[in-house]
């Protein structure tokens, strides 16, 4: 149930273009140890500038 | 086969189900047959499409590798690319496909009757969309998640990636622009519709304002609360209609509305994206998914019979709603459920920089596309369900119905559909509407439709007002998301464009160009919706099928694009997945496209249509609808621009045709395979 529950709002979230900062953070951990990840609000703003601001504008008619 | 013919029986069991459904609706006649019937064929049959065909394609033609490091592993930033459980990953892909098209096309294609369009709907999603869908994910993931403009460019030379782009982007205006028609469409005098759908402007500012300030990122609670600000405006909207001073205010003709929404294009697609687009993207994104869901409940439920005839005269052409006959023109007006090129675009996005293995590509390509079909079956039942005159009724042009209920009844009567003014009357009176005749564009059918479906299951007939008018909020609300976010994307299109000329034009950063860029693609959508609007015959009539033909261009080239992979990879004895769905599509809209042109029905012809009215106009007669001679011009003019359009798809597409020809050529005479893949290794990892 709980995963269920994970899986639906990580679903949701990433239909509007948010993925999942947790593993962003893991990725930045494991990869990039030396650098700051961004914070979670950065991290939204970011994600929600290259979503709209950019070339990323999909979706269809 | 290892766990022999056991594993197989149940979806023999199955395909004997999607037979014997399929059988009856082709059969029946008279009696009306049970939407389910319907619904059972598609699913079985989409579901044993995916388990044999899509399987067969993943492993024999495309031979996928889940081995084979995707570019969300090798490329991984925890950003764009990121790999991601498949189940997240079809969620996001098909919330990115699905849109008006698959809704609007259905219900337009309606008037031949259910089976044309189911069966269309079926076998061309089977055997050609979801095809395409999958194998443009397939070719994006092996490059790197690259564009679909870039493909081309990589597999079939620079020229032709810059026509592909050319021809994207006109697509990507026409798609506007007709987007955009069905909302005037839906909200022309309507001051509920058009209250509800104003009213989430501020609020979706609202909640831009809280996600920036007050709680940032918290997309769950704001969207919450904004989905709480909709059904209130909703509610309220039947006040306001009611009321006689918010109730004009809120009352807007057509062209009114055209400007509006031309206006509201430009401003909202250069505002900041956290105040406006962003939060009604949420919006729209989580009611258009929850309204498919519950349409798909609430169809199971009812389980409704089905009014209009399986066949209606129209399939010879001569329809009200829009013109020519079966072939070609139900195959383009059933554009996005059936085949969609627009989604070539998606499926070279975000998806292939998401998926983690090449294992999920047959779920994410081939699954979301089948899913997106089932989303045009349910509009096309909810067209059937309800009764044929109230259909056509709605459906036909006011230069037909008169617009009132009396002159309505009696033209749709004489087509064949008989229905009386009161029902007509009546109909508009549960919906909260002042009329429902010649609401065109498909949009208004299928809320009422909805209103149907949704207050058998929840609130009875009292609920149908509410229920129209949130299916008419669902439908507008993410047409509008789209306009904005499709001129954002239109723009950068445009920048690119004229980059190639000018090369400082393509800065995204500098105002200068971007505005002009914005300029010129709304004025250019702007142009087609204003034409649309004025269109004595609907617009819908005449920009349906230009959308259709663009669409369906766009799909051919992709399919072509996915046939030059596959003789690239010396796949040519498997190459028949992709030519095949390739050669129909050809003759479906470069014959389409011609008639469009050389037809002698002015009905179907714009060329001919222009001629009929410049001889006219030169003996100095006013032809109806047109009431006076600058009106006669300006159709004119509308014709031969909607003519150099079909002109210009047809250049497209054949001169990408000769293309990609030329390049299989190519890669039959080379020894070895010449695919442009990217591996892995060549690209360094973040």
């Amino acid at each position: 149930m709980r995963e269920l529950f994970r899986l639906m709002r990580e679903t949701a979230l990433l239909m509007v273009g948010q993925p999942d900062y947790q593993a962003y953070l893991d990725h930045m951990v494991r990869h990039h140890p030396g650098r700051r990840p961004m914070s979670r609000v950065a991290f939204f703003r970011d994600r929600e500038n290259t979503r709209y601001g950019g070339k990323g504008g999909g979706r269809c008619c | 086969m290892q766990g022999g013919i056991t594993k197989h029986i149940p979806w023999m069991a199955l395909a004997v189900v999607g037979f014997v459904a399929l059988f009856v609706i082709a059969v029946s006649r008279g009696e009306p047959i049970s939407a389910l019937w319907i619904v059972a064929a598609s699913v079985s049959c989409f579901l044993v499409a995916y388990r044999y065909y899509a399987l067969y394609i993943g492993r024999h033609v495309m031979r996928l590798d889940p081995a084979r490091p995707t570019p969300a592993v090798y490329r991984a930033d925890g950003l764009d690319y990121v790999p991601t459980d498949r189940r997240v990953l079809f969620g996001h892909h098909f919330a990115a496909i699905a849109g008006a098209g698959p809704l609007v096309g259905p219900v337009l294609a309606a008037q031949m009757g259910y089976l044309p369009g189911t069966m269309w709907i079926i076998f061309g999603v089977v055997l050609a969309g979801a095809v395409q869908d999958f194998m443009v994910l397939f070719i994006s993931m092996r490059r790197d998640g690259r564009s679909l403009g870039e493909l081309v460019r990589m597999e079939m030379g620079a020229v032709a990636g810059t026509i592909a782009l050319i021809g994207t982007f006109i697509i990507m205006v026409i798609i506007l622009a007709v987007l955009a028609l069905i909302v005037v469409r839906a909200l022309a005098d309507s001051p509920w519709g058009m209250f509800t759908v104003a009213a989430t402007v501020p609020l979706a500012m609202l909640m831009g304002v809280y996600t920036r300030w007050i709680r940032p990122g918290r997309i769950g609670e704001v969207s919450l609360l904004g989905f709480v600000g909709l059904i209130l405006a909703i509610i309220y909207g039947q006040t306001i209609a009611a009321s006689p001073v918010w109730g004009p205010l809120f009352t807007f003709t057509p062209v009114q509305l055209c400007w509006i929404l031309v206006g509201y294009g430009a401003v909202a697609s250069i505002l900041p994206v956290w105040l406006l687009l962003a939060p009604r993207d949420y919006l729209s994104t989580f009611l258009k998914i929850g309204a498919i869901a519950a349409l798909a409940i609430g169809i199971v439920i009812m389980a409704p019979p089905l009014q209009m005839p399986a066949l209606t005269q129209y399939i010879h052409g001569g329809g009200p709603v829009w013109s020519g006959a079966l072939f070609p023109f139900l195959f383009i007006t059933i554009a996005c459920g059936a085949v969609s090129g627009f989604h070539a675009l998606i499926a070279s996005g975000t998806t292939p920089k998401l998926i983690a293995t090449e294992a999920d590509a047959p779920l994410i390509g081939y699954g979301g596309m089948l899913m997106e079909a089932f989303v045009a079956i349910m509009a096309l039942i909810g067209a059937s369900i309800l009764d044929p005159g109230l259909y056509f009724a709605m459906n036909s042009p006011a230069a037909l119905t008169g617009g009132t209920p009396q002159v309505a009844a009696a033209a749709v009567t004489a087509m064949g559909f008989p229905i009386a003014p009161e029902v007509l009357v009546q109909t508009a009176k549960e919906v909260g509407e002042a009329s429902i005749i010649s609401r065109t564009g498909g949009a208004p059918t299928l809320a009422v439709a909805m209103a149907e479906i949704f207050s058998h299951v929840v609130g009875g007939p009292a609920m149908k007002a509410f229920w129209y008018h949130f299916a008419i909020l669902f439908e507008a609300l993410f047409i509008l998301t789209a306009v904005d976010a499709g001129t954002r994307a239109g723009r950068f299109m445009l920048q690119d464009l004229i980059g190639l000329a000018v090369p400082s034009f393509r800065s995204t950063e500098s105002f200068l160009p971007g505005l002009i860029a914005t300029g010129l693609c709304v004025a250019a959508w702007g142009f087609f919706l204003y034409q649309g609007v004025t269109d004595p015959l609907g617009g819908v009539n005449t920009l349906w099928p230009v959308f259709g033909i663009s669409n369906q261009m766009l799909a051919a080239i992709a399919l072509m694009l996915g046939t030059v992979v596959l003789f690239r990879m010396k796949q040519d004895r498997h190459a028949w997945v992709t030519v095949v769905p390739t050669i129909w599509l050809l003759i479906c809209t470069v014959s389409a496209g011609t008639l469009k042109l050389v037809s002698s029905d002015p009905a179907v012809s714009f060329v001919a249509h222009a001629l009929k009215f410049s001889d006219a106009a030169s003996r100095g007669d006013v032809l109806a609808p047109a009431v006076s001679m600058a009106e006669m011009e300006r159709i004119i003019f509308n014709d031969w621009v909607d003519a150099g359009l079909c002109v210009l798809f047809l250049a497209v597409v054949l001169s990408l045709l000769v293309f990609t020809i030329r390049t299989i050529i190519e890669a039959r005479r080379a020894a070895a395979p010449t695919a442009h893949e990217v591996f892995p290794q060549a690209v360094p990892a973040e």
